[in-house]
Parts: structure tokens; C-alpha cells; sequence
């Protein structure tokens, strides 16, 4: 069991010796196996939220527990995709994807089999002995998400993994992000600014206030995916067409659209 | 101004002007008779005594073997002073309570000069090998220390977090992320390293050794052969410089690798 709880969870940081609220109060649970998608605006703490499930960032208040255990550091059962990739850059694609197997006392040739695969995957053949500075963006954040994929972790945390790839190619990766989940289904708290990919992936949506972040509301949408069996689309598009997609995300939007400041001439 | 890059040939034209101008300068002011010849010999005398010593042993060898014990000596010193402040730069950037214990005392020592240490390296070696190396280490040491340390302080903190989330502990932190992400501090580190272990050499060798360039300058000192001297000062020059060349060959090297 994984699931992720976050209980009263407030953090200010500090700037200019004055306390600035990044989240204030925020509760909510990804259970195990479930998708959670979290959107906001900018600088809402979606980031922040993300850090403190992964253990490199704490809360002021409150408490936040991964399978039960209040999170205290940083490992490899909780996989990170980074918004900002932080691929080794002295390392090549094949030694950045291999890195956190090496961990797992696993054999070379298990190993090999296990890296090759998530190239392959990832549509990163022939790139194996590529370093990172010899990529597109949007390659660079396949190397990204194969190095946590490989390490098939209970809980995986992505910070708006697919931003940096362009329309066609972000459409594979939330298909086979799909296609993943359902064949090995596991717990995914994901950020994402895009609210279509939000309904599209996730089985509940939490939507934050603007900073501080609070919750505003979380929407569920695994029981609409389920009544009206979105599951039978191969493809995206589809998806989107289907009228109760179109329903929930135009929800999501609006409650968005309040969170904008007013715009200033 | 503007500080435009020079081609190939104009840096080694203004190099040669460099050294021709100097040489110039020296041959005419040792002919004009301004200064007596034992306290200015001219280029050509010198050169004609660096010639001699390399093929008649001066105080025992020739020019070459003194060179080859003191590259010896600086070997051992330099190697010393990597092997040992790299690690130590290194695990100080990551463990702060190392840092806490170990960077008050390094900062008081590191300003004590190497040749200060010639009477305890006199008092423990006597003229063996251990005298020169430990003054030489004590010159070597302090910039390996510093520059992998601050190399591994200033890696960028998202490396370190993704290691860790993917379950990198300590060591391999240490080696897998601190070290490659210093190594352009380190290597700079290494050149000024080892100019300040080529300097302090010399000075090891004017007191405690008996062979070496430092002491072939002694001996040609107390022979009133300042023609000796200079050819020692020249030998000196030319490896440091060539020493310098091979690291900064490296330097450019990684440089052009990170891309
Ligand atoms: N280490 C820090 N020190 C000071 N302030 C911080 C720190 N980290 C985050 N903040 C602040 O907390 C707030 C939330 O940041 P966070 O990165 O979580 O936002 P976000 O929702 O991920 O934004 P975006 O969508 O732009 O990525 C921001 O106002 C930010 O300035
Ligand atoms: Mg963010």
C-alpha cells in the first residue's frame, strides 16, 4: 500500500526576513493506485506540494505521509520527474537512466535489459551514449522520465513532465502514460498546468487558489471516466470530443479563471 | 578596449616579442658594463654554462639528473597533495560538520608559507627525500583543498536531489555527482596547485636536499658562479612553464568536453 496524505499542510518561506504562505491548509489523499493531478496558478505551491511528498522539502505545519510513514527524506520508492529535468550532464542518456537501478544490487545484464527497454519505450534508440547537452528539450525530458519509469516505484511524482515536448509528441506520452497505468497501475500525484491533461490522466483533479494555495476544490473524474467509459478510445482526441470530458474540464477552467488576479494596465 | 582573440600566429609573434625584447634588454645592459659580469653575466655566457651543465656533472650530476630528482621530489608532493586534498575538499563540501572541524584550522595553516616548514622537515627528514615532499605538499595542498571544495559546494543543487530521490547515498553523491560536477574547479586548482609546489621546491632544495636545481643553485652561489645561478632560475622557468602548458592542455580539454 502507497498511498500519499497530506494533513493540514501549511509552509511559509522565508524572504527578506519576512514569512511569505506558500500552501496554507491544504489536506488531501492520493490513495494507493490513484492518478491526482494537482493544477493552479503560477506559483500556487504546486512545486512545493510535489517537494514535500519526495522529502527534499518540509512542512511548516502539518504533517505529510507516503504509505503511512510521516516522509523524512528523500528515495528511490518515490520517483521524481523534475520540472526542470536535472539530468546528470556528465553522464550520457544511458548512464542517467541506469543511475538509480545501480542502487538495487541488480544484475549488469538485468540491468541492460531493463535501461534498453525504457530507451526504446522512450523512442531514445541510438541516443544511448548521447549526453544530455546533445538533446532537444523535449528529449532531454524522455531521458528524464525513463530515469524514474525504469526504477518502477511504488509512487511517481511529476512536476509537469510533458511541458517541454511539442503538441504531437506530448499526445504519445500521456497515451502511453494511460497505456502504463493500466497495465501496472501505481500511485502518481502530477503536476500539470494543462487542464485537459489534468482530466485526461488523472482520476481526481485538486485545484488550488492562487497563493497562498489552498484547496479549492477536487474534482473527481474516475467515476465520469468510468460511466461513461472513456477507456474505450484509443486515442486522445476522442477523448476530448466526448461531451462529459468537455463538462469537467470547462469546470476545472472556471474555477481557474476566478484564481486570476485582475489584470492591471 | 576591445579584448578581441588572437590567432595562432600573432600570439606566438608577440610571444617571441616578449622574450626578445627581455633578452635584449639584459644583453645590452650586461655589455654596456653598467653592471660588473659577476653580478649580470650576459645571455650568451649563460647559455654557454647551461650547455656545460648539461653535459659535465655540476655537484655530483648534470643539469638533467638535478632536474629529474627535483621533478622526483615535486612528483611525490603534488601527487601527494592531490591524492589527499581532493578527497578531503570534496567530503568537506558535502559533510558540514567536517567542514565546521577542519576549515578554521586549514584557514590559520594555509597562510603559513612551505618554506616555514624547512626546520621541521629538516628536524624530521635530515636531507631525504620526506624534507622536500612534505614542503612541497605543504605548498600543494591548500588550493587542491579549496578548489574541490568550493567545486562541490557550488553544484548545482538539483543534481544532488536527484540523486538522492534515486537512492544514491553518501558515496555515491560523492563520486558520482560532487566530483564530475567539480571537476572544472579542480583542475584549475591543480594549476595553481602546482606552480605553488614547483615554487616551494626550489626553496626546499636551497636548505635541505643534495641534488636538485635548487641545490645546484646553492652550490653555484657559494662557487661565485651567478652564470650557475641563472642557468638553475632557466631550468626552473621552463619546467614550471611546461608544467603549466600540460595542465592547461587538460584544462582545455574538459572544458571543450562539458559542451
Ligand atoms: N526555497 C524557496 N525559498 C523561498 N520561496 C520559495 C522557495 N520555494 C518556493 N518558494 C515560493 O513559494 C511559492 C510556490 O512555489 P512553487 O514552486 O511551489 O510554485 P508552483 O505552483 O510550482 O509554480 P509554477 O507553476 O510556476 O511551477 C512561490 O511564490 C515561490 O516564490
Ligand atoms: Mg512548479
Amino acid at each position: 500500500m502507497s498511498n500519499i496524505v497530506f494533513e493540514r499542510v501549511s509552509r511559509q518561506f522565508q524572504r527578506d526576513g519576512l514569512q511569505f504562505p506558500a500552501l496554507e491548509d491544504v489536506s488531501f489523499e492520493v490513495r494507493d493506485r490513484e492518478f491526482v493531478a494537482i493544477v493552479g496558478p503560477s506559483g500556487c505551491g504546486k512545486t512545493t506540494c510535489l517537494r514535500m511528498a519526495a522529502g527534499l522539502e518540509f512542512p511548516s505545519n502539518g504533517n505529510v505521509r507516503v504509505a503511512g510513514q510521516t516522509v523524512t527524506r528523500p528515495g528511490p520508492d518515490r520517483s521524481v520527474v523534475f520540472q526542470q529535468f536535472a539530468l546528470f550532464p556528465w553522464k550520457t542518456v544511458y548512464q542517467n537512466i541506469e543511475f538509480g537501478l545501480r542502487g538495487k544490487g541488480m544484475a549488469q545484464a538485468q540491468r541492460r535489459e531493463r535501461v534498453t527497454r525504457h530507451i526504446e519505450l522512450m523512442g531514445l534508440q541510438g541516443y544511448d551514449s548521447a549526453y544530455p547537452h546533445q538533446l532537444s528539450g523535449g528529449m532531454q525530458q524522455r531521458v528524464a522520465i525513463a530515469r524514474s519509469y525504469v526504477l518502477d516505484p511504488g509512487v511517481l511524482l511529476m512536476d509537469e513532465p510533458f511541458g517541454a515536448l511539442d503538441a504531437q509528441t506530448r499526445t504519445v506520452m500521456q497515451e502511453e502514460l494511460i497505456r502504463l497505468s493500466r497495465v501496472n497501475p501505481r500511485t502518481v500525484l502530477f503536476i500539470t498546468h494543462a487542464v485537459d491533461e489534468a482530466v485526461y490522466l488523472a482520476d481526481r483533479v485538486v485545484v488550488l487558489t492562487r497563493r497562498p494555495g489552498r484547496i479549492r476544490e477536487i474534482v473527481d473524474v474516475a467515476a465520469v471516466r468510468r460511466t461513461e467509459n472513456w477507456d474505450r478510445h484509443e486515442r486522445i482526441e476522442e477523448v476530448m470530443e466526448q461531451p462529459s470530458f468537455v463538462h469537467l474540464r470547462t469546470g476545472i477552467w472556471r474555477l481557474l479563471r476566478e484564481q486570476q488576479q485582475p489584470a492591471r494596465l | 578596449m576591445t579584448q578581441a582573440v588572437l590567432s595562432r600566429r600573432e600570439f606566438f609573434r608577440l610571444t617571441a616579442a616578449g622574450f626578445l625584447g627581455f633578452f635584449g634588454v639584459w644583453a645590452v645592459l650586461a655589455a654596456s658594463g653598467l653592471v660588473q659580469t659577476l653580478f649580470l653575466p650576459s645571455p650568451l655566457e649563460v647559455a654557454g654554462k647551461f650547455f656545460e651543465l648539461t653535459q659535465k656533472p655540476f655537484v655530483g650530476y648534470t643539469l638533467q639528473q638535478h632536474l629529474l630528482s627535483s621533478f622526483g621530489r615535486f612528483a611525490m608532493g603534488f601527487g601527494l597533495a592531490v591524492v589527499i586534498g581532493i578527497p578531503l575538499g570534496l567530503l568537506m563540501g558535502w559533510f558540514r560538520w567536517l567542514d565546521r572541524i577542519v576549515t578554521p584550522l586549514f584557514d590559520a595553516l594555509r597562510f603559513v608559507a612551505p618554506i616555514a616548514w624547512v626546520p621541521f622537515a629538516a628536524l624530521w627528514f635530515g636531507t631525504g627525500i620526506g624534507g622536500p615532499v612534505l614542503i612541497i605538499f605543504s605548498g600543494a595542498f591548500p588550493p587542491c583543498v579549496i578548489n574541490a571544495y568550493r567545486g562541490a559546494r557550488y553544484v548545482e543543487v538539483r543534481y544532488i536531489e536527484a540523486a538522492q530521490t534515486l537512492g544514491a547515498g553518501h558515496w555515491r553523491i560523492i563520486t558520482e555527482v560532487l566530483l564530475p560536477g567539480s571537476i572544472p574547479s579542480i583542475v584549475a586548482g591543480l594549476r595553481v596547485s602546482a606552480g605553488l609546489g614547483w615554487q616551494s621546491l626550489i626553496g626546499a632544495e636551497l636548505i635541505v636536499a643534495s641534488s636538485g636545481i635548487g641545490y645546484l643553485m646553492v652550490k653555484g652561489q657559494s662557487n661565485l658562479s651567478t652564470s650557475t645561478v641563472m642557468s638553475g632560475m632557466i631550468a626552473i622557468g621552463i619546467v614550471g612553464f611546461a608544467i603549466d602548458l600540460l595542465l592547461r592542455a587538460l584544462e582545455a580539454r574538459i572544458e571543450r568536453r562539458g559542451g
